[in-house]
């Protein structure tokens, strides 16, 4: 699927946009490109290595953790967020880890696995809750970055496109109509 | 701008000579040079960009997503130093080095243009959208019906060279007996999946007049021994063809007619050569050759040659004949006229619909068709019926919705990711408009005065726009397209404006039209110049409207045509 199309459907199906996405379809801003740099650390990569597992955590099939997500968000939230992007997200693993710490009276690393999903499922909520009220030029809620973030770093890993998901890279021909059986996995590209 | 203000080399006069020049490699220059060369001309290829060869030079053509570091998208960096080339859907982290980047190759918007190009050996033909329709005699005889332009040749002319070229580039398409949309030598058909099957039945059910078929394009689905010959083979369904194809599945330059036409022994294939302007003689009253700036030197160099074809892609072949000035053509090469860089037209893709399609969680799909469901034109075909001029195709897709279902679903943990392994319930449907837009003097390209580039050429300023004609014909298509998506049961019909601007079609047309005679036109019914008559365009500029199809394969059909009319009337001493 083109990347172009992707974007379209993503903004079709959730009504919203794809943090980055009106850079991706307009790229019509004039200003000159500002990037933070490499402002994580790897207890950063560490820490958005649990909340992307969380997210989505190793099942019958590996977790986002066994895919490096926290290393994928790092390097899309440099290479390919605005500033003020890029500040929301930063800012956001420290408001991540305090709201945890006041909701579950532990930070996010030392929270178990049950009290991580419960947080963030609440979280999740909230966000949601944000990006229905936020007008269009406020940034997008921190944890729906890191959500999209963790969607895209899994699904397009090797271990989430061929493990989660079915991938074949050279399929050889193109059958228009095959039977799906419930459990047949998706298809990654 | 007058040859002895160029440092010109002009040593070795004899080793410059060709019997034929062919400015661009792209997908009509490469036809250009295959037939040429075929004939037995002495062929010299320039291309302005650098040298690609087939597989070697395609770094991302086997890269799996993960092995993209963004995974395809861009960086911040990079969209925001190519603002035009990065509103084109193909360009991407995979594909972004066959594409011109903004800043290098200026050009001037007097209205909103954005100018697609890729400056390398195989032009655009490395990232084309490879869909492939012949016109209909509709499109050559309607445009005189209904007052707005007159095509000097008909169907029957090109459906020979269609058939010539068809059988070489490998098309696959169904035989559908239309008369709106020709058959061709086709291969295999690619299939449409059963959601696009349910909504071509209800189509055909609730409208006479519409037809629905599987889209035709240059793909080798069941190649044949000319096939094998160029080398390629057939089309695995990866569908990441912007990257280069290292099995040749689809028709490029590079993997095609290049290599083919070098095979004759009689191509010069000269990378990095900028076309500053085609050199006309007075007193023999045509072409005698180009003036070629080296982008690596800077120097200027002259190339001679009895005949010459303009491939260089609609706008710079417009530019290059426009800056083509003499005693003789003080206005640009053969333009007595005034009408070079005028009549500009394009394609109108600004309108879509997306939808939701229930009642096909049973079904899913193997492999990456690189092609859609097509609906060909069924406005003013017989008679000018609607309130606009001109006709549209609509194409359609049906997907099935994968993980990104996820951005939008509530929750998190274990359940929420195994729910997103599997695919969504329903099917995503996408809907899109290719309407011809109506040629209009007014919609121009120009030269700068003042303005140039690191070369030496003009800058190229761009007013083209849209006209209320489009509006009618989008608002034609939101209406017609969702009543159609209506009555094959899809939910959550959505029409939407994606703002496109002109040029983003990449299908520009016109400035150099064919006609009957030099007052109204630039070319003749062969694409030859009727006021220098070695001089050919075979590319976008010499189309006089644009049709509703996708173009490049009239574009190929035209160029074959006029190269073997130009080795008949060589022979006949003619040129």
């Amino acid at each position: 699927m083109e990347r172009r199309e992707l974007i379209k459907r993503i903004a079709l199906l959730t009504g919203g946009a794809f943090v980055g996405a009106e850079l991706f379809m307009s790229g019509g801003c004039n200003s000159a490109a500002d990037t933070v740099g490499a402002a994580f650390t790897p207890e950063h990569i560490a820490f958005l290595d649990e909340v992307a597992e969380t997210i989505l955590p190793a099942t019958g099939s590996p977790g986002a953790k066994a895919a490096k997500v926290g290393q994928f968000m790092t390097v899309m939230v440099n290479d390919c967020y605005e500033e003020k992007d890029q500040k929301v997200f930063k800012e956001g693993m420290t408001k991540l880890d305090e709201a945890c710490n006041k909701v579950q009276g532990v930070g996010f690393m030392k929270a178990t696995p049950e009290q991580r999903t419960t947080f963030l499922t609440a979280l999740d909520k909230e966000a949601k809750e944000y990006a229905g009220k936020k007008k269009p030029e406020e940034p997008a809620h921190y944890f729906t970055m890191m959500k999209q973030l963790t969607l895209m770093g899994f699904f397009t890993s090797k271990e989430g496109a061929t493990q989660a998901l079915r991938y074949v890279a050279v399929p050889g021909r193109y059958d228009g109509c095959v039977d799906y059986k419930k459990g047949d996995k998706a298809w990654a590209s | 701008m007058p040859a002895d203000s160029l440092h010109i080399n002009t040593k070795g006069v004899e080793r410059n000579t060709f019997d034929a020049i062919v400015i661009g490699s792209g997908i009509s220059g490469g036809w250009a040079a295959k037939e040429l060369c075929e004939k037995g001309l002495k062929t010299l290829v320039l291309e302005r960009g650098r040298d690609v060869k087939h597989i070697k030079d395609y770094p991302t053509t086997s890269m799996n997503p993960w092995e993209l570091a963004h995974r395809g998208q861009l960086t911040t960096t990079l969209a925001k130093e190519n603002p035009i080339a990065n509103r084109c859907y193909a360009f991407d982290e995979a594909t972004q080095h066959f594409f011109v980047k903004d800043k290098e190759h200026p050009y001037i918007q007097e209205k909103p243009f954005d100018w697609i190009r890729g400056y390398q050996v195989g032009g655009k033909s490395l990232i084309w959208a490879r869909q492939t329709q012949r016109w209909s005699r509709f499109e050559f005889e309607n445009p005189a019906r209904d007052g707005y332009a007159a095509w000097p040749i008909g169907y029957k002319d090109l459906a020979p060279w269609y058939s010539h070229v068809e059988k070489f580039v490998g098309i696959s398409g169904n035989k559908d007996g239309l008369e709106t949309l020709p058959d061709g030598e086709f291969l295999e058909p690619w299939q449409m999946n059963c959601p696009e099957k349910h909504i071509q039945q209800a189509i055909h059910t609730n409208y006479k007049d519409r037809n629905v078929i599987q889209g035709r394009c240059a793909h080798l689905t069941s190649p044949q021994q000319v096939h094998l010959d160029q080398g390629r083979g057939k089309c695995q369904a990866r569908n990441i063809c912007y990257r280069g194809c290292p099995f040749g599945g689809y028709f490029s330059s590079n993997s095609s007619t290049l290599p083919w036409a070098e095979k004759t022994g009689n191509l010069t294939l000269r990378p990095f050569s900028v076309v500053h302007s085609i050199i006309y003689d007075e007193q023999k009253e045509k072409a005698t050759g180009v003036r070629v700036i080296d982008t690596n030197t800077g120097l200027a160099t002259e190339y001679f040659a009895k005949i010459i074809f303009v491939n260089a892609a609609c706008l710079n072949t417009n530019l290059i004949l426009l800056n083509s000035v003499s005693n003789r053509f003080q206005n640009g090469l053969g333009n007595d006229s005034g009408l070079l860089g005028k009549y500009i037209a394009f394609h109108d893709y600004r309108a879509n619909i997306g939808a939701t399609l229930e009642g096909f969680a049973d079904k899913t799909e193997y492999g990456r068709r690189p092609t859609a469901a097509m609906i060909p034109n069924f406005r003013n075909v017989y008679k000018h019926e609607m309130d606009f001029y001109g006709g549209y195709m609509m194409h359609y897709t049906a997907s099935p919705i994968s993980w990104q279902r996820g951005f939008s679903m509530d929750g998190v943990g274990a359940s929420y990711k195994n729910n997103l392994t599997e695919p969504g319930a329903d099917w995503s449907i996408y809907m899109m408009i290719q309407a011809e837009t109506i040629p209009q003097e007014k919609n121009h390209v120009r030269l700068s005065k003042d303005q140039k580039d690191q070369w030496g050429m003009p800058l190229l300023i761009t007013a083209v726009d849209y006209a209320e004609n489009d509006n009618k014909k989008m608002k034609d298509f939101w209406e017609q397209g969702s009543a159609m998506l209506e009555k094959a049961g899809c939910k959550n019909i959505n029409p939407y404006d994606n703002g496109r601007v002109p040029g983003n079609d990449i299908h520009e047309m016109g400035g150099v039209r064919m006609g009957k005679d030099a007052k109204t036109s630039l070319l003749n019914g062969n694409s030859q110049m009727h006021l220098c008559k070695n001089v050919f365009v075979t590319d976008g500029a010499g189309m006089v409207s644009t049709g509703n199809q996708n173009p490049s394969l009239t574009y190929m059909a035209l160029t074959a045509r006029a190269a073997n009319f130009a080795v008949s009337e060589l022979k006949k001493q003619n040129l």
